[in-house]
């Protein structure tokens, strides 16, 4: 199914939420997503893009960010327009440099359980950038066509 | 021994496990622990394990996934068995190309094919 407008609805949505680590409020930010997408008229395979990203964030936000605080909250905020989502997640941890994860795809690391959400992010979203503690990254996806 | 609430369908046929996932979404990183679990208790009662795992009803997986199932190919590895994955969705199989996992596993179409290729 191609990229198409929504012409009746081409003003941004946009949502902030806190979400702990719990399958209800996970699902949650999931869902509430992927209807802001669906109702721009997004592609299922832009849905799909964009929704991967994002639980790679998220899981990445948990899994590292929040190992020595799991009851906290991270914060997501999402814009979505006719044209461009914009996803950012931020945790509550220290930090890191993505530049000093190893290349999963390197023959000597493909056996390995973990270190694949960054690359996954990279492949599905037009634009990655964390800011300097390396603590919030904001994914960017273009919609195709759309320049 | 199987859990009560199990996310996993199995059924054993002419020496090999069949596994399906009950779960149309592979992302929550505690169901993800307990799939590995329950598939690694498997593997760990067999000798030589002759393992496939359908992910016909499987629309979302996680990198989390991926990496159980690199636990899960090692582990089998380990017993001298064999692992076939079979019936993945295009977009999910496109996952596999970009991590380049699709040069570790023995991925089929379909069921059928995967059980053709036990050796």
């Amino acid at each position: 199914m191609p990229d198409l407008p929504d012409p009746s609805d081409t003003s941004p949505d946009r949502a902030t939420l806190d979400v702990r680590n719990r399958e209800d409020e996970v699902d949650r930010l999931r869902s509430t997503l992927e209807e802001v997408l669906v109702r721009h008229g997004y592609s299922s395979a832009s849905v799909f893009a964009v929704r991967l990203a994002m639980e790679e964030a998220v899981s990445n936000a948990f899994r590292h960010g929040h190992a020595q605080c799991p009851e906290d909250p991270i914060h997501v905020e999402f814009v979505v327009d006719s044209s461009r989502v914009t996803v950012s997640v931020e945790d509550r941890g220290r930090g890191f440099d993505p530049g000093a994860v190893p290349d999963p795809t390197h023959d000597e690391n493909l056996d390995k359980p973990s270190g694949r959400g960054l690359l996954l992010i990279r492949a599905y979203m037009s634009d990655m950038r964390f800011n300097d503690r390396g603590n919030r990254v904001e994914m960017e996806y273009r919609r195709p066509g759309r320049g | 021994m199987p859990h009560e609430d199990s996310r996993l369908r199995v059924r054993r046929q002419d020496g090999i496990i069949r596994v399906e996932f009950i779960d149309r979404n592979i992302l929550d990183e505690a169901n993800i622990q307990q799939i590995g679990e329950e598939i690694s208790q498997i593997i760990d009662a067999e000798t030589n394990p002759r393992l496939l795992i359908s992910f016909a009803n499987v629309d979302h997986l996680s990198s989390a996934a991926l990496g159980t199932l690199i636990t899960i190919n090692n582990r089998i590895k380990a017993k001298s068995g064999q692992l076939r994955l079979s019936d993945i969705d295009p977009q999910i199989y496109e996952v596999f190309v970009i991590t380049r996992l699709n040069k570790i596993f023995n991925i089929h179409e379909d069921e059928s094919q995967a059980i053709a290729s036990f050796q």
